[in-house]
């Protein structure tokens, strides 16, 4: 397919003296403030937050199948907690907790947004490094300090939070009420604390570096997809965070300080307590303030991902890049004014249920023209079929599937009987929990040559991929199912209920699905580390892409050109553009890179 | 139905085992150009696409297989006034909802498979259609529209918990780990009550005023009893943490809230005994036993007690995460006709006889 266009430097050494100062191990490995080192930090941490997140979730599966049955595992891995060999129902609502908190925040917020907005933003608007390197690095490594001591919480006598990762109150504010609500759930609080900090610092940066620091001829709407996802997803997070802050902050004065601002009218273990006039409900409101929005700011990048992927392996623009852009949008807006229906039956005034289920299913209108946008891209497109397109192809249909099951449980009426059962398990799971995952995937097979200058094995990738697609299907699929029978989530054990006893075959089911589907993961973890080390020499840009970080070489300095930023001309989705006379606009090439002036002969697009 | 969960297991197996052989044939394919042979070409985009059009045969497979083996997971039709509009919408956005999903996965699929990349090929660029994008804005708009006019005013007559047709009133009270049932007695009004004056001793045990003579005739019990086709109006309270009171057969789920008092109405329709002999309900008691009948074989082989038979009753379990006991937080819920639940009212002892009773 003939030859990338490579940057004209002209100007080569014009811009890139104060770039070559020496660097220590220390500054370049640790404490960097290179936006593409601290993208990999963010993704090696969120990768192994993931793996003791998904660690954790197979050792509920496993009570969940075999419930109150001794097995050598727990009693290696959970230890006292462990006695015989049995799990205690305690520690299965903390595995239930962190399995939670880590999963949402920590790989799919951090690992996923942290990782690609980090790496991309610059490279893809053409700019040297982020606004603020060094809050950047502070960003990191508060990340790395809540990180820090989210796990060393498991480590405490009385055990980690397991009030669920909602941590409602009063059951997260007593530890009369349960013993993770202890010292497990004071730092559980901090942690937390912590990373909303770390988050906000990375959310600025940014939000101030896509509005500040384009390259020439970086029109907003010639931005890539990715970047308008990260940039919106910023503001998401900007926005909604601060008010989990205000939230953490006032659980935090009612367990230690005596206020009430959530607690009310409470007699535990044989006493009265003195607070008086708070409202859990207050709670459930600050906290999916932030709880939803927060859907969106795990999927969102993922789905800015998958837009430039499927492009780029589509070798076809992105069908309706305007509307891409318009339903991001939509979806941001609306995703701060949906909390309520996580609260259907919280006791709130009934009529803020149907405000709620009114907004709730407004969402789902950009989210569907989303879905039919990528099927669009895909029809007639000549599909490279690389591992990071079969992610993205495979996000579309985990997204389509649980997004559609969004339907019932947006509805107020539906969801009174589905709330907290195991389909809602299902519905986000597929939703944001294995399309964002997809998305991670997606983008770590898309830009590994970017990132280590290494190709990952492909033929490791297909396995890897179709393996977890089918185990993620067969996890989720009849999940559903045993929602409907109305069985509800986080219950350690569902023996004591004979109605459930014909789904606990299909719970065993489940069970080896999960295990399974994370034994395929071990097709990543060893095809990422091999070929960081000893990966094929990547190509300059091996997908043919259009955007900017393509243009850098294979040099990884902080500054990312060598010679001058380069200057866009066009869209980043020139690709299988056709001249008047039906030849590519570049002879011999199917995609014209950003960096590209307009052709003679060729016809200029307003998109 | 574990024959069925066999065979789909086998042949998900099947799949992923015959992709993995083609994978690992591909993999010896030598290739010429070493910088590109981590990038698919053309035989993996044929193989990959050729894999897109089976997976989503097998999903298809998977999901028909799933309806058809996992039917009777579904609850029974609804026991409850409200429910079997609650069921009829629920059928209709199912319905919707797996239309689109057959269609678009069916789309997404197939052209995965058909438009795989082929040396020469070139794809079309084709970067807008405003009709297109009108066209599927306006659909999801129609339709959603639809179901959340109906889903409003089912919310709407569900959530209206007025005292208009004479509803019996009851208090569902939640505590780690259990609940109590407080019926309001012969004047139907629920007396007084707060944690403040929980007394253990004079087993006043979910904070009665006993100042409030509306409350004298109150009956505090641990089972739920409803008279058949009256409007019941629960009223929520909890002296601890967050609850959920659902009751899953009558389609009513309700938060219990410490320091505010929720509410849920609905009519039972169905009383426990009719339900017990339904063909659905026997049919599902019948599996269960089997499988508990299994399960104590084996209990009794390893020395341990075996399980009982299962009876249906109606349960009240609670849904939302309350602390260490959370899984087995249920209380037994019994439908009757109005003389026996009547009868079964007037032998409890009301709050005022309670009280006397700890005096002496």
């Amino acid at each position: 397919m003939g030859q990338a266009v490579a940057v004209a430097h002209d100007d080569h050494g014009h811009d890139d003296g104060h770039h070559h100062h020496k660097e220590t191990f220390v500054t370049k490995y640790i404490f960097s403030t290179d936006h593409k080192m601290i993208a990999k930090q963010y993704l090696i941490t969120g990768l192994i937050m993931g793996v003791i997140g998904i660690a954790m979730s197979l050792l509920m599966r496993m009570q969940i199948a075999n419930p109150e049955q001794p097995s050598v595992i727990f009693e290696a891995l959970l230890g006292k907690w462990a006695p015989d060999g049995v799990m205690d129902p305690g520690i299965y609502l903390a595995l239930v907790t962190i399995h939670g908190t880590i999963m949402v925040f920590f790989v799919l917020t951090a690992g996923l947004s942290g990782t690609f907005s980090n790496f991309l933003i610059p490279l893809q608007i053409g700019a040297r490094d982020m606004a603020s390197g060094f809050l950047n690095m502070v960003s990191y490594w508060l990340f790395f300090l809540s990180s820090a001591i989210m796990i060393g919480s498991l480590f405490v006598e009385l055990g980690p939070a397991a009030a669920g990762w909602t941590i409602y109150p009063p059951l997260s504010a007593l530890p009369e009420a349960m013993p993770g609500s202890a010292m497990g759930m004071t730092l559980w609080l901090v942690s937390m604390a912590i990373f909303i900090a770390s988050s906000l610092l990375g959310s600025l940066n940014y939000v101030v570096t896509v509005i500040n620091m384009r390259t020439k001829g970086m029109s907003m709407t010639r931005l890539p997809l990715t970047i308008w996802a990260f940039f919106v997803t910023a503001i998401i997070g900007i926005v909604s965070f601060p008010v989990l802050f205000a939230a953490a902050l006032l659980l935090i004065m009612d367990r230690s300080f005596g206020t009430s601002f959530f607690l009310s009218d409470i007699y535990i273990q044989g006493e009265v307590l003195a607070h008086q006039g708070g409202s859990p409900v207050l709670f459930e409101h600050l906290f999916w303030f932030l709880g939803h929005p927060e859907v969106y700011i795990v999927l969102l990048p993922a789905l800015g991902i998958t837009s430039e992927i499927i492009a780029t392996n589509s070798r076809k623009p992105i069908f309706g890049y305007r509307a891409m852009v318009a339903s991001i949008l939509a979806i941001a807006f609306l995703s701060t004014i949906v909390w309520g229906h996580h609260m259907f039956v919280s006791g709130m005034n009934p009529f803020l249920g149907s405000v709620f289920t009114f907004t709730t299913l407004l969402i789902a209108i950009p989210s569907a023209v989303k879905a039919f946008n990528y099927i669009t891209t895909l029809w007639k497109g000549n599909l490279q079929m690389n591992p990071a397109m079969l992610f993205s192809i495979g996000l579309v249909s985990t997204f389509i599937t649980g997004g559609l099951t969004g339907i019932i449980l947006g509805d107020s009426t539906l969801d009174i009987n589905v709330h907290d059962t195991y389909f809602v398990v299902a519905h986000f799971h597929l939703v944001m929990g294995i399309s964002a995952l997809y998305g991670l995937f997606a983008g770590v097979y898309h830009w590994f040559p970017k990132m280590f200058n290494r190709m990952m094995d492909k033929n490791l990738g297909y396995v890897h991929f179709w393996l977890t697609a089918i185990g993620a299907y067969g996890v989720f699929f009849p999940m559903h199912f045993v929602g409907m029978a109305g069985l509800p989530r986080r219950y350690y054990t569902n023996t004591n209920f004979p109605y459930f006893d014909d789904l606990a075959d299909t719970n065993s089911l489940i069970t080896y699905f999960a295990i399974f589907t994370a034994a395929a993961q071990l097709f990543f973890a060893y095809n990422f580390v091999k070929s960081i080390f000893f990966g094929k020499k990547a190509p300059a840009n091996p997908w043919k892409s259009n955007t900017l970080e393509w243009t850098t070489g294979d040099k990884h300095i902080h500054g990312n050109w060598v010679g001058a930023i380069p200057t866009v001309y066009r869209w980043p989705y020139d690709y299988s553009k056709l001249n008047e006379d039906e030849e590519y606009v570049i002879a011999g090439q199917d995609y014209v890179p950003q960096h590209i002036p307009l052709q003679p002969k060729e016809e200029e697009m307003n998109h | 139905m574990t024959a069925f969960l066999i065979i789909l297991i086998a042949a998900l197996l099947a799949v992923s085992v015959w992709q993995i052989t083609k994978i690992a044939k591909l993999g010896k394919a030598p290739d010429p150009e070493t910088d590109q042979s981590e990038i698919a070409n053309d035989n993996d985009n044929k193989r990959n696409g050729q894999g897109m059009l089976l997976f989503v045969v097998a999903m298809y497979i998977m999901m028909i297989a799933c309806f058809i083996g996992y039917q009777d997971y579904f609850l029974p039709d609804a026991s409850s006034l409200h429910g079997s509009e609650y069921d009829n919408l629920l059928l209709l956005t199912t319905v919707v909802i797996m239309i689109v999903q057959f269609l678009t996965q069916a789309l997404l699929h197939w052209f995965s498979y058909k438009y795989h990349g082929r040396k020469g090929q070139r794809a079309l660029f084709y970067a807008d259609n405003d009709r297109l994008e009108f066209i599927w804005t306006a659909i999801p708009v129609v339709v959603l529209a639809g179901l959340i006019l109906w889903g409003l005013f089912s919310w709407n007559d569900i959530m209206d918990a007025n005292l208009d047709d004479d509803p019996l009133v009851v208090e569902v009270y939640a505590y780690q780990f259990g609940w109590r049932i407080r019926y309001s007695g012969a004047d139907n009004i629920l007396g007084d009550a707060n944690v403040r004056f929980i007394d253990n001793e004079t087993v006043n045990l979910v904070g009665q005023d006993p100042t409030d003579v509306d409350g004298m005739d109150d009956i505090l019990v641990q089972e739920l009893h409803l008279p058949v086709n009256r409007p019941v109006l629960f009223k929520f309270r909890s002296q601890d943490v967050l609850h959920s009171a659902y009751m899953p057969h009558f389609r009513a789920q309700m938060n219990v809230v410490p320091g505010m008092v929720t509410q849920f109405k609905f009519t039972p329709t169905v009383t426990s005994e009719e339900i017990r002999n339904s063909e659905f309900m026997t049919e599902k008691v019948s599996k269960i036993n089997e499988i508990r009948r299994q399960k104590s074989k084996e209990l009794l082989a390893d020395g341990d007690v075996g399980l009982d038979p299962y009876e249906f009753e109606y349960y009240l379990l609670c849904n939302k995460i309350c602390g260490v006991s959370h899984y087995n937080m249920q209380a037994k819920i019994i439908v009757e006709t109005e003389e026996e639940f009547n009868e079964w009212l007037s032998a409890q002892e009301t709050f005022e006889q309670t009280l006397a009773k700890a005096e002496n």
